[in-house]
């Protein structure tokens, strides 16, 4: 009754030819070397499909746009013919009833044996109500679709983090998917987008070996989210030797200088954008001459500018960075300190204080 | 200490010569090496979030920013083991050598000591109390400041420190949690270390001011004990 991998493919029309390079672009992809190739082949020859299911809750579908992008056309081509066979309300061809039926049958027929991929987040105020799918909030529908698979994927900064419609004041309570599904393996690909060939990566990663890759302390694949921005940014050497940005368009913007002083999170961020970057490999945002905004970072909007290095702290309900309140705070205290010095002196002067200091200590 | 016992000691210790023997050697020798390597990393600290004007040239030819982390990470190494250093002195030296740790906070008297500074520094008392070791208030401040602020300062920095390193390093594996806890996202975690710069500073200001001023004004000597290690009493 199930198929592999493979006869899914030949099936889908995808030759084995197609079918090996495939196997050896993912070993180098995932930085396994050529002798994973074999494996990887064997593996999708033998090991019976495992399902994919992709929920949209929300979001703005930019992780799906980012995914179909996938550099390699071949990755995509392999990918979306494993992927779409199953549940992706924005890519597959099925509607309606029709459509949502497949999620039940899937449910039952690969119970605990397949994978749900999560584009967005469910909003919980209102008993879910600013986010409905199917006619059902979209939070049931979460629950229920994860309660038998084997794993989940959190697509985007949304299902990791809660994103844009998390920030400040969240009116919906969008929250994020491992705060609602709380028994399940969630691996999060946090991003807004993230790269296509980091998704493509870890699905393929997650189908090959049957397992889940290495996760960092937040659940994020060490593989792609082991480094931050600025440890392979090819800018570095301008940072290392003091040479800034100081104005937008100025001599050092043109000399294509380090964007720190124009608030760049690099330092901060941890995603393959250095690396890997976008569009197949062309271009990134450092590379366009604007900083990293840290978006696949935990809260990303509600830490201040984009543009300052040294961000404002809303904790202390003002808008206000550690320099502005430090600085102000010493300032008093330099001033306190000149004025008990001022009173220290006076006094002594009228001996106030009393002490009779000996002409000559013994 | 205790000023009751504090007097007791001097008086038995020094009823001739007036002085006592507070810091052991090992004590000033830390204080100083501590006092450079926080003014140091103060300083480059300050640098690395806010950096010095752009050089001109060949990224090649210069290593501004590498040399000022360089120094930061330097005297931080030499900060965190110091304070390692001085944390074992507690546990071996004088008693004196303990008051930076542990406070007597169940002592009514070391309370009432604590009003008595305060009273003297907003000029309501006119004679100051006669102490071995630290003033109760010093005391009190030198521990929420100093060491709380400095176990503070080593987490949050390390953890930072981890993130060049990477995740598998020692610093990474110590000291990742600290990134975690406060909700993941290590701008945050500069945000605080940053502030910990400004307490820093605050302290360092009013102590440096209480040590001169206590010297001229109080009835012991204060910043030659720190480099002697003996307290002399004026009368
Ligand atoms: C009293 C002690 C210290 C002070 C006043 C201090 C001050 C600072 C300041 C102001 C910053 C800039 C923060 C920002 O990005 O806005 C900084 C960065 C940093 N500090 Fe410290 N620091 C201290 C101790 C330490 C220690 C013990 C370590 C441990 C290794 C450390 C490691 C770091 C690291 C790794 C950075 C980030 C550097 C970078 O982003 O390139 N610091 N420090
Ligand atoms: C970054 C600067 C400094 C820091 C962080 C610092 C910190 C400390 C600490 C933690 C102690 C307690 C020592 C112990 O019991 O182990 C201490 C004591 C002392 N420090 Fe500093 N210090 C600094 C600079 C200075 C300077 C510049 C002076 C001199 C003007 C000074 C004078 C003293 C004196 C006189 C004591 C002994 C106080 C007493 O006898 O009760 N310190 N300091
Ligand atoms: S441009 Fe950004 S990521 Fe690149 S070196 Fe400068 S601060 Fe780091």
């Amino acid at each position: 009754m199930t198929e592999t991998f493979y006869e899914v493919l030949r099936r889908q029309g995808i030759s084995r030819r197609s079918f090996l390079k495939f196997c050896s672009l993912t070993a180098t992809s995932l930085g396994l070397g050529s002798a994973a190739a074999p494996k990887i082949a064997h593996a999708l020859e033998t090991k019976p499909r495992t399902p994919v299911l992709w929920l949209h809750g929300l979001e703005c579908t930019c992780c799906s746009e980012s995914f179909i992008r996938s550099a390699h056309p071949l990755a995509k081509d392999v990918v979306l013919s494993m992927l779409s066979l199953d549940y992706d309300d924005t890519l597959m061809a099925a509607a309606g009833y029709q459509a949502e039926a497949i999620l039940d049958d899937i449910k039952k027929r690969y119970k605990g044996n397949y994978i749900v991929a999560v584009e967005g987040n469910p909003p919980l105020n209102e008993d879910g109500m600013f986010c409905i799918h199917g006619g059902r909030p979209f939070v049931d529908v979460l629950k229920e679709t994860c309660a038998d698979a084997k794993a989940i994927i959190s697509w985007g900064s949304c299902a990791s983090w809660g994103c844009v419609q998390a920030a400040k004041p969240n009116p919906t309570r969008a929250t994020p998917v491992h705060k609602v599904i709380t028994d399940k393996p969630i691996i999060k690909v946090p991003g807004c987008p993230p790269i296509a060939e980091v998704m493509t990566a870890v699905v393929t990663y997650m189908l090959t070996f049957d397992k889940i890759p290495e996760l960092d302390r937040q659940g994020r694949p060490k593989m792609f989210y082991g480094q931050r921005i600025h440890d392979k940014c090819y800018r570095r050497p301008h940072f290392d030797a003091g040479q800034y940005v100081e104005e937008w368009d100025d001599e050092g913007a043109r000399k294509g200088y380090c964007l720190y002083k124009m608030g760049c999170k690099g330092p901060t961020t941890y995603n393959a954008c250095s690396t890997t970057r976008w569009n197949n490999g062309v271009s990134f945002p450092i590379q366009s001459g604007h900083g990293c905004i840290g978006c696949s970072e935990d809260g990303f909007w509600d830490k201040g500018s984009f543009y300052d290095r040294v961000t404002d702290i809303k904790q202390f309900g003002i808008e206000s960075n550690a320099d502005k309140i430090g600085g102000t705070a010493a300032a008093v205290t330099g001033a306190a300190v000149a004025a008990h010095a001022a009173v220290t002196a006076l006094a002594r002067a009228k001996k106030k204080t009393g002490i009779d200091i000996p002409g000559g200590e013994k | 200490m205790l000023a009751q016992q504090d007097a007791l000691e001097a008086e038995q210790q020094a009823r001739l010569v007036k002085a006592v023997y507070v810091y052991e050697a090992p004590v000033r020798l830390w204080h100083w090496v501590n006092a450079l390597c926080i003014t140091l990393l103060a300083i480059t600290g300050y640098l690395i979030a806010n950096p010095l004007p752009s050089m001109p040239g060949d990224a090649s030819q210069h290593f501004v920013m590498g040399t000022i982390r360089v120094i930061h990470f330097s005297s931080a190494y030499i900060f965190a083991v110091g304070f390692i250093g001085r944390i074992y002195w507690a546990a071996v030296g004088n008693h004196h050598a303990r008051q930076i740790f542990i406070l007597p906070i169940r002592s009514r008297q070391w309370w009432g000591e604590i009003f008595h500074e305060l009273k003297w520094y907003l000029f309501l008392v006119k004679e100051p109390k006669k102490y071995v070791g630290h003033n109760p208030l010093a005391q009190l401040a030198m521990f929420l400041f100093f060491t709380i602020g400095a176990v503070y300062m080593i987490c949050t920095g390390f953890a930072l420190y981890g993130e060049g390193l990477g995740a598998e390093s020692w610093a990474g594996h110590m000291f990742g949690w600290v990134i975690t806890a406060v909700g993941g996202n290590s701008q945050q975690v500069h945000s605080l270390h940053h502030m910990g710069l400004w307490v820093t500073l605050i302290f360092v200001m009013i102590h440096i001011y209480a040590a001169i001023r206590e010297d001229i004004m109080s009835r012991q000597s204060m910043i030659s004990t720190m480099i002697s290690g003996w307290r002399m009493f004026k009368d």
